[in-house]
Parts: C-alpha cells; structure tokens; sequence
C-alpha cells in the first residue's frame, strides 16, 4: 500500500505558534514517510515516533503512527530501549536542543557511540521555547535571554561535532523553511543503520526570532549555505559559481574563474569516509564559509540493536539450556 | 586435653579477614561443602564497600558467616561458635559476634607488632585486651604453615600467601568432618583447564590444614553435625540475587515474552544484571545503561514495545529512577523495578544491609502516583518474589517495585528446585484489533486494567506519553477529568488486592502479641517468635510479602490480638505506614537501623517485653 503524507497526520490540532520553524519540519517528515514507508518495506503501524518534553516534543501527537511523549531529556533512552526489545520497528525520535542536549545530554551521547538504529530530529532553536525563553546549550556566546540578561559567559555547543565527538555515524543538517531537502534527509536517515542525527535549525518567532536569519533568508541562503550530496562537487551561491577548495589544510570559499579557480579545484563530498577530518570542518564552517546543509556524514557501521539481537541467537543456539526448567537444574545440584 | 566429638544440632562459623584474603570464597566453600553434606545452611557475607580497604586495618575486614544445622536453620545465627580471624584487625572487629563458649581460630602469624598496631591495639596482647581468655583460642601459624606446605610448588610467594585461605578450610573440615572431596571437585572445575597446577596445589593445602588441625591437640572439640530433614527433591544453593534474576525470566517464559531489563550497576544490585547476562538462551536482552536513568527508561521503551521490562537497583538509583517511575505510572506500562536495599541515606554504608527505602518505594514521586510494592522475605524466596511481581505489573499494566535487601542478595541458602509447570499463568492484556479507534485508557470495569497496544498491529496506532490524558488518550488539562484518571489509577492499584494471597499467620489467629515484618527479617523473627511459642507465650507472627496493596484479610488478621509489634530495619516506615492505612490498631515498633540484621536474642527480648508490658 502506497501512503501520502495525509496518512501520517493525525487529528489533533496543531498547537505551536504561527510562524513556528517547528511546522516546516513536521511537515518535511509527514511527506517523506509514504517515500521511506515504500523504500524500507514497513507500513505505518511500525514506525513509532518518541520524543521528550519541549515544543518540538509535542510532535508525536501530529502523527498517526504509535507514539511516546516522555518526560525531559529521556527520549533518546526510551528510543533505544524500544528499538533494542523490537527492531523489527523503524524509530524516530523528536528533542530539542535542550532536550537532547542539556537535559539529555547523556543519552544522546551514549545512543550515538552505540549507534542505536534510530533516527532523531533535533530542532535547535538555540532557545528555551517551552519554559518561555532561557538560554539553552547552543545558544551563541552573549546571548541575551531571560536568565542571561547580561549576556551568556559560556560557549554552546556544535551539536555535529558532538556527534563526531561520540564516534557517530551519521549526522545531516537542514534549515526549517527548506523542506525539499529535509524531505531528502529524513530518506537518507531512514536508509542509514544507526543512529542518524539531522540538526534542524528552527526558528523560535517568539523568543528567538531571527537566530538563523543569516543564513536562512531568502536575499541570502544561497550565498550563505551550501548543499552538500555525496559524490557531488561542493558548489554554491546564487550563480553556482562558487566552490570550496582544500588549500593548506583548510577550507576556503572561492568564485570559479576568480584567481584561477576552476572546478577542477572544487571538492567532493565524500559523507561515507569513516574519517572525521574533513567532515569536522565541514560542520564548523561559519563567518566566510557557507554553514554546510544536507548529508554531511553516512558511515556504515554495525548498530547496537543489531549487534545485541546477534548475540542473543548466537548464545541461544550454543546453549544446552533451553527453558527455565533446564536453568534451574543446571550446575551444581544434589538429591535428597 | 580431651578431645570430644559433639553432636550439635546447628553450628555458626564466620570466617574473618582482610578484604584481600578470599574469606567470601573460604565461606562460600565452606557453606557449598555443608549443603552438599545435607545441612541446612544459611550465609551472611559482612564486607567492606572498598575492594582492597587499607591492609591490616578494622575497615578493610571481610567477614562471611555460615550457619548450618539439621533443621529449623532460617538466619546465619547471631553468635558463633567458631570465629576463624586471620588477622588482628579481623579479630577486633568480630570479637563481639563469637558466643562465650566459641573456639577462635588465629594467624598468629599476623600477629606481629606491625599487624597488632595497624589494628589500633594499645596493648600487644590482642586476646587479653578483647577479654577472650577464657574462649578457647587456638593460635595457628596458618601462613608459615601454608608457605612450608607449598615451598616447593614452584608457585611465587604472592601466590602461596594466597592460599592460606585453603590452609583454614581444611583446618574447619576437620572440626567439622566435612570431607574434602566436594571442594576438590570445584577445584577441578574452576581451575581443571585453566591452571591445571592450581588444582594441586590448593588440594594439598586443604589436606595439608585437615592434617594439621587434626594432630594437633588443641582443638579440643569438632563437631558432627547431622544432614537436615528435608522433603525429597533436587535441590540447589542459590542466592538473592540469582533468584531474582531468575524469577524474572520464568515469569518472562510463562508470559511468553522477551525479557528487558536496563540497568546500571549498583552495589549490592549488580549481580541481577550479571546473572541476567549470562542468560540470552532464554530470550533475555540486558542493556548496561549509561546511568540509572536511562536504566529505567530503556525499560520504559522496551515495555512500550511489548517486553517484560526490568531495571535493577538500589536506594540512591531509586532517587535517581523517581521521575520516570512516574511516567511508567501516568503511561501504563508494565515495570518490575528491583531494588536490593542497603544503608543509606545518599551513599550511607553501600555493602550493608537495611529496609530503609520503603517510604521511597510508596511515596518518592511526584503528583499521585501509587506504585505497588511488593517484598521477599528470603534468599531463595526472591525467585517467587520476583515471578509475582512481574505478573503482577504485567497483568495489571502498572509498574511494581520489588523490595529485596542486601542481606537477601548476597545471603544463600539451599532450595528445593521447583518445576515450572506447578507456576501460574501470566496473561497480560496484549490486544491485536480492537473497535475503532483505539483508547489507551479505557478500562475493564472489574480490575482497571487498561489494554496493552502493541507497536506493530495496524488500526492500534495511538500515542501515551506523561501529560494528562482524558480515557480515549487525548491531552487533557480539565479538572474534572484529572481527578477522574487519578481516581481511577489509585483504584487499579488498589483493586490488585483481590489478586494476591491473604496474610498467612504463624501460631494462634489470636492471643496476646502479634510480631509484623516484613521482607528480609523473615528468618529472624520467625526464629525468635518460635522460640517465644515453645516457652509457652501467646506470640503470633504475620509476615508482609505484599506491601501496596495490603491483603485484603489485613484488618481481620491485626484485629485477633491485644498487642502488636512491628519489627523492622528502619526507624519505623512500615509502622507508620500500617498507622495511617489501619489507623484503629495500636503499634509498637521495634527498629534497627545498624546496617546489620537483627539477632534473634534482640527480637525475643523486645517481644518479652511487650508482653510484660502493662497497656
């Protein structure tokens, strides 16, 4: 059966501000299902989508699919523990910066050394939305917010280093208003064993409006973003004519007949390497470089649930112990 | 000095040393060999929280006690009488345990000025400061014993100082014609391909200490001790924690489900997930969670997915487990959460035994959240415990907590195997369709229970989560509707009474003093009450294995005596608690809060006392 993305929206009325970037993602996902339902095999009632407490994790409740809201910071352990028990089922998992950073730091960490099979949106908004505007951690140095009126004294983190940092497998980054590519991530995250990370940079019109106008407005993405698919030339701009380029160890932004460039000298995009150099400037790049969107790591590994499901038959079939009966008399016994 | 056999009808050995000097392994041997002898046995391991505590010093001492005897043998006994002390230190700190006629057995060759220092002796005679002249003291060179039994062994000097355990071994089997085959036998197991010159080795010390003990003149005594009386069957030694471990995946067979359990480790919970892990065979997954949080909710999300769902702990991983118990609670979902109990607060004393966390377990959540608790009152009971705890939380959809002790889980004891076909049923509410859209929260009239949707089944799709929902799953703030859903909550938990057994009594079902425990104290006052019936008092005893809910028959049991006395290993949770469920009985408590369990000479004092008490 062929789904639409009508088949994954469930009857509740959605509840987050006009203008929320969180709309814009919901949205992405509801239509790349029918796409990853198809490539994957698995009809509706095997996905299940968990989440923890912030506005993004209200997400569940717009899907009709099985669902879990938790309780903050827990998601990514409650996802996991559900896909190691059924890895029959495909898991996504929606958290905040906050969330899954802060609160739920641990977790995070710990399902992308693992690599879970699981694939988890993160909405960095770099604001608390939910409790109604505090800082959280991406929010950038000095950010003026309720419990930092001064500005923040503390550096955020870069959520794809983080991922690199726990040996990850994936991690892919996309701009709220952008949902033809994130309907792209979200296929490739289906596709990927492990964990797949995909950073969305949301826009919080209430607390936050404009963190990633910079980027994100219309006179400007295309200058200041960059695409990136594997096996593709890493070319950006309005025109297309500019490029990235390797040059004394580091990236540079270049315009194709400028100085001598041609496209001879633009980089590929390689996401399956297994090393991180080139994939930790890629996530860093900022200020002169465009802020690097789409697949930016997918590296095959073994996953946890897979690895654990493995053993479990490999121990089973060269057990002489078959049944709770059999447990309780092995070993040392005696006969009264 | 004559030398007399005498026959006894039940004997207490501890084995005391430093933490590094295999006293655990000397008194499991010790205990295996009794069992297999056809002694009832019953072991207490008292050890220090730090793997190598300092050398020589009171803190690092390690201690295992052995009670065995042919009937009636449900404590590790309170005195011994024989207390093997390996060094000064050992001495000093389990003098006060040894009964005024026990036999202590010294390494003298400990006892050397450094040794008798460290111990923070003032004198140089460690005997006479203790006042244990008249005990009859056997002084043993047991290390130079040991290195001249094993000088040409071709083991290095570290591995020869570290067999004088066996050294001691033989030394007991003698005083207690133990034979020295079934020790050979786990030596031939355990070290048989692995180190096949460690067989030989460890033999010839164990023989060389039986030797030893007999051609010496100074044991006065040795005792025989004859098998036990028990009903035919296989039997096993097993202990809290394996029989917890075990519990659970026969409830996961007859229940037809995976077992789950995330944990992380804790002192003295630890060995429920090693004993789990080593049984994937029988369908069982463990997780070695990233901490006691995510423990829970890896759990959380397994019973979400249709698994028997566990976590392991003890009372600070509790405290860190509150937030998502609650969740489990408000979701439905079917959780055993273990939590093998030890001295707190915070970290308090991580390797001793208490039942401190009982108002934890009933009340440390936020908002109403009523969670069932339930308790095991032995070592091998924790199998049943945790069988009926797992129905329980799965034939009702809530979360149980299970209440062991340390004492419970390290204590052993022989137990009559059981065969599964004599268990019950466990039949959750695992549903495949249902009639329109699926309500998560819709319940049976009768029990409360709601239906347990499973990922996976088309037409289920539905969504839970920790806000408040209306019956049909919907997020709800309206007033009325959550007074409703904590209404009926608290009543589900509640009307799970009819579904477990009535308190059973032991002794008159009415009379003067009703004694009331519950969870690991079993042996102990069961003992101390016996002890009071024989002498003719009119002393009953009911034991709670059921916490939250109470049995039914709770009232009608208390309502049959004039005085009651709850006995129990905390300043009084569990009395306070009865006070305000049943507040028309009177209570008076009797509490130890030592890390220690009681002694039986304690229960049947505090019970006299009682007794003689005007009202």
């Amino acid at each position: 059966m062929k789904y639409t993305f009508k088949d994954f929206k469930s009857n509740q009325e959605v509840r987050w501000c006009p203008g929320c970037g969180d709309h814009a993602v919901l949205a992405a996902l509801q239509r790349a299902l029918p796409q990853i339902s198809e490539d994957s095999g698995l009809s509706k009632e095997q996905f299940v989508v968990v989440s923890g407490i912030g506005c993004s994790s209200r997400l569940p409740y717009y899907m009709d699919t099985f669902g879990f809201h938790s309780i903050h910071g827990r998601a990514t352990a409650i996802s996991t523990g559900l896909k190691v028990a059924r890895p029959d089922l495909a898991v996504w998992q929606a958290c905040g910066d906050g969330d899954a950073l802060a609160i739920g730091g641990n977790h995070f960490i710990h399902a992308v050394r693992r690599n879970v099979n699981l694939n988890i949106i993160l909405f960095n908004n770099q604001i608390y939305g939910l409790t109604k505007g505090q800082y959280s951690p991406t929010s950038k140095f000095g950010a003026i917010t309720k419990t930092s009126p001064y500005g923040t004294v503390e550096n955020p983190f870069t959520p794809g280093q983080l991922v690199l940092g726990a040996r990850g497998t994936f991690f892919a980054r996309g701009i709220d208003v952008d949902i033809k590519t994130n309907q792209e991530i979200f296929e490739k995250a289906a596709q990927h064993k492990g964990t797949s990370v995909c950073e969305m940079l949301t826009n919080c019109v209430i607390f936050n409006d404009g963190a990633h106008r910079a980027i994100t407005d219309k006179e400007v993405r295309a200058d200041r973003t960059i695409i990136l698919r594997h096996g593709e030339k890493m070319l950006f701009g309005a025109e297309g004519n500019r490029g990235l380029v390797l040059e004394n160890g580091a990236i540079k932004a270049v315009t194709l007949g400028e100085d001598g460039y041609t496209i001879d000298d633009v980089l590929i995009h390689d996401a399956t390497t297994r090393d991180t150099y080139m994939h930790n400037m890629l996530i860093d790049m900022k200020d002169d470089l465009p802020v690097a969107l789409g697949v930016i790591r997918a590296v095959e590994d073994s996953t946890y649930d897979e690895n654990v499901e493995k053993q479990l038959q490999e121990v089973t079939a060269a057990s002489k112990i078959h049944c709770v009966d059999d447990l309780l008399r092995s070993g040392s016994t005696w006969q009264v | 000095m004559n030398h007399r056999i005498i026959d006894a009808s039940d004997v207490v050995i501890r084995f005391a040393g430093d933490s590094g000097d295999g006293m655990q392994l000397t008194g499991t041997l010790f205990a295996d060999a009794s069992a297999l002898f056809g002694n009832e046995i019953s072991t207490f391991p008292d050890y220090p929280a730090e793997i190598r505590a300092p050398q020589g010093t009171v803190s690092g001492v390690s201690g295992f006690q052995v009670h065995f005897g042919t009937d009636g043998i449900h404590t590790p006994g309170d005195y011994c009488d024989v207390l093997v002390a390996m060094n000064p230190a050992a001495l000093k700190a389990n003098a006060k345990w040894a009964k005024p006629t026990a036999t202590i057995i010294l390494d003298i060759d400990s006892f050397d000025t450094a040794g008798i220092e460290k111990a923070g002796f003032k004198t140089d005679n460690p005997v006479t400061e203790l006042k244990l002249d008249d005990r009859n003291v056997i002084c043993a060179p047991i290390t130079s014993l040991t290195k001249e039994s094993l000088k040409d062994s071709g083991l290095d000097n570290k591995a020869i100082l570290r067999s004088k355990n066996m050294f001691t071994l033989g030394m007991c089997f003698f005083m207690f014609n133990r034979p020295l085959e079934y020790t050979y036998t786990y030596l031939e197991k355990k070290f048989g391909k692995k180190k096949p010159e460690m067989v030989e080795t460890n033999k010839k010390v164990l023989f060389d200490g039986y030797n030893y003990a007999s051609n010496i003149q100074a044991i006065a005594n040795t005792y025989s001790v004859a098998p036990a009386h028990y009903e035919k069957g296989t039997y096993r030694n097993i202990n809290g924690n394996q029989a917890t471990a075990w519990g659970l995946i026969a409830a996961a067979e007859k229940s037809g489900l995976q077992l789950f359990c995330g944990s992380y480790p804790i002192t003295p919970a630890t060995a429920i997930l090693e004993e789990l892990a080593l049984h994937k065979n029988l369908n069982v997954k463990t997780m070695q969670a990233e901490d006691e949080i995510a423990g829970i909710c890896t759990a959380i999300g397994a019973a979400y997915g249709g698994a028997l769902a566990v976590t392991t702990t003890s009372g600070p991983g509790l405290s860190l487990k509150s937030e998502a118990l609650g969740l489990a609670m408000i979701t439905e979902l079917p959780l055993v959460v273990v939590d093998v109990q030890r001295g707190g607060p915070s970290t308090g004393i991580p390797t001793k035994t208490e039942q401190t966390d009982l108002a934890q377990a009933l009340y440390g959540r936020n908002g109403e959240c009523p969670v069932a608790v339930v308790a095991a009152h032995s070592p091998s009971n924790c199998f049943d415990a945790a069988f009926n705890a797992a129905k329980l939380a799965l034939e009702h959809m809530m979360p149980v907590i299970l209440l062991t002790e340390g004492f419970l889980g390290n204590g052993s004891e022989p137990w009559k195997i059981p065969s599964m076909k004599d268990y019950p049923a466990i039949c959750p509410p695992i549903i495949d369709e249902c009639e329109g859209k699926f309500k998560p929260f819709e319940r049976d009239p009768q029990t409360l229970v709601r239906k347990w949707a499973v990922p996976g089944k088309a037409g289920l799709e539905h969504r839970v989560g920790g806000l408040e929902k209306n019956p049909a799953g919907v997020i709800s703030s309206d007033a009325e509707n959550h007074a409703f859903m904590v209404a009926q909550r608290a009543a589900k938990v509640a009307a799970a009474a009819s579904c477990i057994p009535n308190l059973k009594v032991e002794g008159a079902p009415s009379g003067e003093l009703l004694v009331v425990g519950w969870g690991g104290t079993y042996g102990h006052i069961s003992s101390a009450v016996k002890q009071l019936q024989d002498s003719g008092e009119s002393v009953s005893y009911a034991h709670f294995d059921y916490i939250n809910p109470l049995p039914q028959n709770t009232a009608e049991v208390l309502s049959g005596y004039r005085k009651i006395l709850v006995c129990e290993l905390n300043s009084g949770q569990f009395a306070d608690y009865l006070r305000a469920r049943l507040p028309q009985f009177k209570y008076s408590q009797y509490n130890k809060v030592q890390g220690q369990p009681f002694i039986v000479e304690e229960l049947v004092q505090a019970a006299k006392a009682m007794l003689g008490a005007k009202e």
